[in-house]
């Protein structure tokens, strides 16, 4: 796609363009005369059309929302949780009088305090009943395709909100880290990348390896990229910038609000590091995986690993976008929730109603949005699991229309097809 | 007409061997094709009847585990020799999916091991190209680790015959039936949804989520990826038809398979593209019969000419060669070997430039060829050693190994391939590969010019002959050679 498009088009490709161009003018969030705009750079325009940022976590194994965002101030949880003691008692912190957060987000609290952590609570996707991590994610990535025998999906809601954006590069949107991302394949580009894919070559070996590819532009071009990659990262990881006295502001500040900036070289932190610096770039989206939610046994154990895991991306996310982090929405999601009851390994089974998290600076923080539909076993769901009260694609939906101003019909036809997007808050509820 | 052995080799096998004989013409491809499988007899594949009796003894492992659980969970000290006895039975119960996992390490071990030492490259070519077609993906108890069982049983032994039977073997085998939720699948007139419906009657309590339906997954993938295509000529109307006949075929793993149960079944005929299956009593033979008709329609004749001609030959393959395939096709009446014959004597088959991108699983593969690495070495490579050097690089190279994202397989064009992450991966494996080589696989690594002959022949570009004796080391010619655009494209 060109950088300087001129307008009115002239040929058919850029007609195309326009026209979706044209689309998004109506729903109000770029037209041409906008593009043309020399108040837009082309890099900014060439970036994607906002200037927003938008981080999409997949929980995988299913994380268990009763036991993170804890409704303590519901009478029947005790009784469903002899061990998992909830509230204050078991060491979480309130957050608003009825729920508590898991001592394992603990270091989040300074978040909420300032505004820029929200959950969303009893949300699940339209998958019911199979209860499959497998059938489960790919539907939660897909986001279409529910019915049962519906046609398999094969691209994922993440790609498909692409699509309805003109300026798309492939440097928009990056999925991070070695596992598959459904939520990215499509039609729209996208790039993929691991940070801790390594590319040691020599110096004689890198200067071969250019030469034999000088006859295959696509050889050579994804070569350039990946030594770039490479070298990016190794940069980095070698010795910070001196010069980059934002991140060092970014730090300082972080920790005097009582936020922990966290260090080392998990692969999550990884993750978050690497994404965080395609996301100062031009990269406007990004998206990976924290794993190690199915907690069937000792979840008061099994559960600190992935919780302290999701934390410190977030913190590190944000230490690492500096003034980005104002603009930045991170959503972190699950492919279903766990059984109310506690099971006889003092873990939980696989269940339906589970928890959302959203966080960043361009996040309308501080509350636990959603429907409480109670614990009594006939609030459960098929008496067994937390009875999900909205669709968790609605909270998505919402939160992508505040960040890409993109138009709650995108959303409703080609996003999440036949989503009901009453289920969750309107935009300007959950972003800023 | 004179062909490049080079390009016969590359394009249609996995590319020259330094023990193996070229193809001079086509019919060095076809003729061992026609002839017995050798290497399936070599290098063998545990067959999917060994989950059956697996599956049953996991089972009578898991009961007696739980079993010794629940005593030891009853009591407040439990006797030690009853932890003893459940310790015992957990592993017990656990080897089971260790045995799963090794022997998912023994089938890509054998998968390599044939390629690396066939003369009937053609064979191996057409068995990923099928096993494609008919993607499975495990995702119940042990087929996890069964794509390739399936595979040998349902699919290798059908390569060359007609393709009506190389259908129903994928579509009615288990680990279909379970991909694609068959087993879950029936029909809203039977007599279980009957059942079914009488017992929530009975009991309100009980949740309507456990009450079946009709499930269309597998009626319309056999439609739109198996058959017809999915810009062929039918509606949600003939999906919907051919999952009701499908409904009572399901998969029962502690026992021996598939089984058809007509209480499943939907009662009364139904209609698929305007042509009316089955009585009053649902049956298998129905099955087998639209089956049949879906094989020999001729949109299935065009989609399977396109798959092929794009799967061998270009990204954008020449329309007579698709047209001819397709006659070709309709002609035999589905027959497959005369289709192959075809296109290996098709012009535009066997005309420059390679353009396609070779897969990770065949970039690998062929490398091993190209450096004559012994079969029976990479058959015997332990699973640590099957996840570290081959499906730990394979998924970075993009192409987990029997995990595809869905129905579809895998994606063809090249630029699904060579991306920053798939290139870095392809580069740091090839570069790896010489100290493998002298350490795992008892091969003295080659002079990398000698690689060039071997691999690439007198039409070695002059840069990758020039790289080659350039190299500061044996392995990183090797690399730069196997990592070159001439031995990546196919």
């Amino acid at each position: 796609m060109t950088r300087s498009t001129p307008c009115p088009p002239s040929d058919a490709m850029v007609r195309r363009v326009l026209d979706r161009r044209a689309f998004l003018f109506r729903s109000g969030a770029l037209g041409c005369s906008l593009a043309a705009s020399p108040l837009m750079t082309p890099v900014t325009f060439a970036a994607a059309p906002w200037d927003t940022r938008l981080v999409v976590i997949i929980l995988r194994g299913a994380m268990d929302g009763l036991d993170v965002v804890q409704p303590y101030g519901d009478p029947d949880l005790t009784a469903l949780r002899p061990t998992l003691v909830p509230g204050e008692a078991g060491g979480a912190a309130d957050l608003d009088g009825f729920y508590a957060l898991h001592p394992g987000l603990g270091d989040l609290l300074p978040l909420w305090d300032r505004g820029e952590l929200s959950f969303a609570h009893a949300v699940s996707t339209p998958y019911r009943d199979k209860r499959s991590h497998f059938d489960g994610q790919d539907l939660l990535e897909a986001g279409t395709g529910f019915a049962p025998g519906e046609p398999a999906p094969r691209d994922g809601w993440l790609n498909r909100m692409l699509q309805a954006v003109p300026g798309i590069t492939s440097e928009t949107a990056y999925a991070v880290g070695a596992g598959e991302m459904l939520l990215l394949n499509g039609a729209a580009p996208a790039a993929s990348w691991s940070p801790d894919q390594e590319l040691s070559l020599s110096p004689q070996a890198r200067r071969l390896i250019e030469l034999v590819y000088e006859t295959d532009p696509l050889f050579h071009a994804n070569v350039l990229e990946a030594i770039q990659l490479t070298a990016a990262m190794e940069a980095e990881a070698a010795a910070p910038d001196p010069e980059d006295d934002l991140d060092e502001e970014t730090a300082q500040a972080a920790m005097m609000a009582g936020m922990t900036v966290p260090e080392g070289n998990a692969p999550h932190l990884k993750l978050a590091e690497f994404t965080a610096g395609r996301l100062r770039g031009e990269a406007r989206v990004a998206a990976f995986s924290i794993n190690g939610w199915d907690t069937h046994a000792n979840q008061g154990n099994a559960l600190k690993k992935p919780l302290t895991a999701l934390a410190e991306t977030i913190l590190s996310l944000r230490a690492g976008l500096g003034s980005v982090w104002g603009q930045t929405a991170v959503l972190a999601v699950t492919e279903f929730g766990r059984t109310a009851r506690e099971n006889g390994t003092r873990g939980t089974d696989h269940g339906t109603g589970g928890a959302m998290v959203m966080a960043g600076g361009a996040i309308r923080g501080g509350r636990v949005h959603g429907i409480w539909p109670g614990l009594a076993e006939a609030d459960l769901y098929a008496r067994r699991d937390l009875m999900p009260t909205a669709d968790v694609r609605a909270f998505a939906a919402q939160v992508m229309r505040g960040i890409t101003g993109l138009d709650a019909r995108v959303m409703e036809q080609a996003v999440f097809p036949g989503v009901d997007l009453s289920a969750a808050p309107e935009p300007r509820k959950l972003i800023i | 007409m004179a062909v490049d052995p080079f390009l016969l080799s590359i394009r249609f096998g996995y590319g020259p061997g330094p023990a193996r004989p070229l193809p001079r013409d086509p019919s060095d491809l076809l003729q061992p094709l026609a002839g017995p499988d050798q290497m399936a007899a070599r290098f063998p594949v545990a067959p999917f009847a060994v989950i059956y009796d697996e599956t049953r003894a996991y089972q009578i492992d898991m009961r007696l585990r739980n079993q010794l659980r629940r005593e030891v969970r009853a009591m407040d000290a439990p006797p030690a020799d009853l932890l003893e006895r459940l310790d015992a039975a957990s592993d017990a119960a656990r080897w089971h999916i260790h045995e799963g996992r090794r022997r998912q390490a023994r089938s890509l071990g054998a998968a390599l091991a044939r390629i690396a030492e066939t003369d009937d490259p053609f064979r191996e070519r057409l068995t990923r190209f099928w096993a494609d077609h008919f993607t499975v993906i495990g995702k119940n108890g042990l087929t996890r680790w069964s794509a390739s069982a399936y595979v040998e049983e349902a699919l290798r032994p059908r390569l060359t015959g007609n393709f009506a039977d190389l259908l129903i073997a994928a579509v009615t085998h288990p680990m279909m039936l379970l991909y694609l939720d068959q087993s879950n699948s029936i029909g809203p007139n039977s007599e279980a949804a009957a059942n079914k419906a009488a017992q929530a009657a009975a009991d309100p309590s009980r949740n309507n989520a456990t009450a079946g339906g009709l499930n269309e997954n597998l009626a319309r993938e056999v439609m739109e990826l198996h058959t017809l295509g999915v810009g062929a000529r039918y509606g949600q109307e003939d999906v919907r038809q051919l999952a009701e006949l499908f409904a009572g075929m399901m998969a029962i793993l502690n026992k021996d398979g598939l089984t058809f149960q007509p209480a499943r079944g939907e009662p009364g005929a139904e209609t698929v593209l305007g042509r009316s299956y089955g009585g009053t009593r649902p049956a298998m033979d129905d099955i087998t019969a639209v089956l049949r008709d879906l094989a020999l329609h001729p949109d299935t004749a065009r989609h399977l000419a396109r798959k092929l001609a794009v799967h061998f030959v270009s990204d954008d393959p020449d329309p007579a060669l698709i047209d001819a395939l397709a006659a070709r096709y309709l002609e035999t009446g589905g027959e497959l070997l005369p289709v192959y014959e075809l296109l290996l004597h098709h012009p535009a088959a066997l005309s420059p430039p390679l353009t396609k991108a070779k897969q990770p699983f065949d970039f690998m593969a062929s490398s091993l060829r190209a450096l004559g690495v012994p079969g029976a070495r990479l058959a015997g490579l332990d699973r640590t050693a099957v996840q570290r050097h081959l499906i730990r690089p394979m998924t970075r190279m993009g192409q987990p190994w029997e995990v595809p994202t869905g129905p579809d397989g895998w994606s063809e064009p090249d630029v699904a391939w060579i991306t920053p992450q798939g290139l870095a991966a392809r580069i740091e494996w090839a570069m790896a590969l010489h100290d493998h080589l002298e350490d795992n696989l008892g091969v003295t690594p080659p002079d990398p010019r000698r690689l060039v002959d071997t691999a690439l022949g007198p039409d070695a570009h002059q840069a990758v002959v020039f790289a080659a004796g350039a190299a500061e080391t044996r392995a990183e010619g090797i690399g730069i050679v196997l990592v070159s655009p001439q031995f990546q494209r196919r």
